[in-house]
């Protein structure tokens, strides 16, 4: 009996898990602010690799929390950075000739 | 006017259908028994006694190959593009970051290492410790107040493809000592994974740090 | 068990609807770093499906889709910095990083 239990608990967990995804992925690309949305893809790397776990796949877990959670995260936000920088000097360029 | 508002309606009907479509494919798949046995049939041949490890290292090493040379191009494509702008946030320096980077770096460092040498026998590899190399890496770039000199181009050059050299290097030894282009003499077998594994979490780490920063520095592109 | 049925079946389905999710933003948005982040996000998508596949088969956990998938984060990874890189490069060129409207009503 407990372990029909701890089946039905996984497999409820297992349910609960893909639809944070599917609702995580939803509101990162339904646009707006792109600094949540960037937040909101780290998040989602996170929530991923948990998924590999459970798929019993600990390697794919390792690298996915380790580049698609980490290093993309880093990219994503230098490049935003980067991003909003162009668009000060841009903003600045067009007030100084009108 | 018009095209706007009767595409999006119609970009939404075709998602649902193609989403409706792959879901019938995907539960409709038959029953395979995939490639687990074959795998675990000649994993005594393979030098290392973790089934992943095997495949990306040993059995299918050449699409690992190309995946280092996918990486290496990625950085020279960026490389082309234009020089290297400064990272847009410096920190705030105090005794809280410093501290917590002297203790923090070293981890990642044993972490990173640890996490190839594991992989032969357990879950982690060359990619795995490369990255916590990188992340290290990247960790380092973001605290300094400055830009970290560089070392000099031919060095970034060299380490960016130590791993696909290593790797083509053992590959061609194999097909001239007759076990095929990237095959290994099971006798050596595990040694040389092992150093390949070393060149290719190397190559990796500086990968990612080069591909954070973004752009060539001024040394690379006058560095001949 | 049900479990060992069940768990892979739900993240078939969830890579799929990833798939279709990441497709269907690629498609509709305009700005070129939610078009990146689309294109990670059906990747990802494929990943699932890949290891989804993975874990059901009737032969035990089969390593090899574990290790393409493995390759592919990484590939993955160094796409979306040369793109990003690229994203740079249009805004520094025309100072706007989305696509244009096209059509003749702006």
């Amino acid at each position: 009996m407990p372990e029909e239990i701890t089946t039905w608990f996984l497999i409820g967990f297992d349910a609960l898990l893909a639809l944070t995804l599917l609702g995580v992925a939803w509101r990162l690309l339904a646009g707006g602010d792109l600094f949540r949305s960037v937040v909101l893809f780290i998040a989602f790397g996170l929530l991923l690799s948990l998924a590999w776990v459970r798929l019993s796949a600990p390697d794919v877990a390792l690298a996915e929390a380790a580049i698609g959670a980490g290093v993309t995260g880093a990219l994503l936000l230098v490049a935003l950075g980067r991003l909003r920088r162009l668009e000060n000097r841009f903003f600045r360029r067009e007030g100084g000739n009108t | 006017m018009i095209r706007r508002r009767f595409t999006s309606p119609l970009v939404l009907l075709m998602s649902l259908t193609l989403a409706g479509l792959l879901i019938v494919v995907v539960l409709d798949l038959p029953p395979q028994p995939g490639l687990a046995a074959p795998v675990a049939d000649a994993m005594d041949r393979s030098g290392v006694r973790h089934p992943v490890t095997a495949v990306l290292l040993n059995f299918r090493g050449y699409d690992t190959f190309l995946e280092l040379a996918v990486l290496m191009l990625a950085v020279l494509s960026i490389w082309s593009l234009g020089l290297r702008d400064p990272i847009p946030a410096r920190p705030v320096q105090g005794p809280v970051l410093h501290g917590t980077l002297r203790h923090l770096i070293p981890v990642a460092v044993v972490t990173g290492g640890y996490l190839v040498w594991v992989g032969s026998s357990d879950s982690g590899g060359a990619f795995q410790g490369g990255a916590v190399l990188g992340a290290a890496g990247v960790m380092l770039m973001l605290s300094l107040p400055r830009e970290m000199p560089m070392p000099s181009a031919l060095v970034q050059r060299l380490g960016l493809s130590l791993g696909a050299f290593a790797f083509l290097a053992v590959g061609t030894a194999g097909l001239l000592t007759g076990h095929g282009f990237m095959g290994y003499p099971p006798a050596w077998a595990y040694h040389l994974i092992l150093g390949i594994e070393l060149a290719a979490s190397v190559s990796i780490a500086l990968t990612l740090v080069l591909l954070f920063l973004g752009g060539r520095s001024r040394r690379v592109r006058h560095g001949r | 068990m049900a479990a060992d049925v069940l768990t892979p079946q739900i993240y078939l389905l969830c890579g799929v609807l990833l798939f279709v999710l990441g497709l269907h933003a690629l498609v509709v948005r305009r700005h070129l770093l939610l078009k990146i982040l689309a294109v990670n996000v059906m990747g990802s998508g494929v990943f699932m499906v890949l290891l989804g596949v993975a874990a059901g088969g009737e032969g035990g956990v089969d390593p090899v889709p574990h290790a393409l998938v493995i390759t592919g984060i990484v590939v993955a990874v160094s796409a979306t910095a040369v793109a990003l890189v690229l994203m740079l490069r249009v805004k520094a060129a025309t100072g706007l990083a989305r696509l244009p409207r096209s059509g003749p009503e702006d």
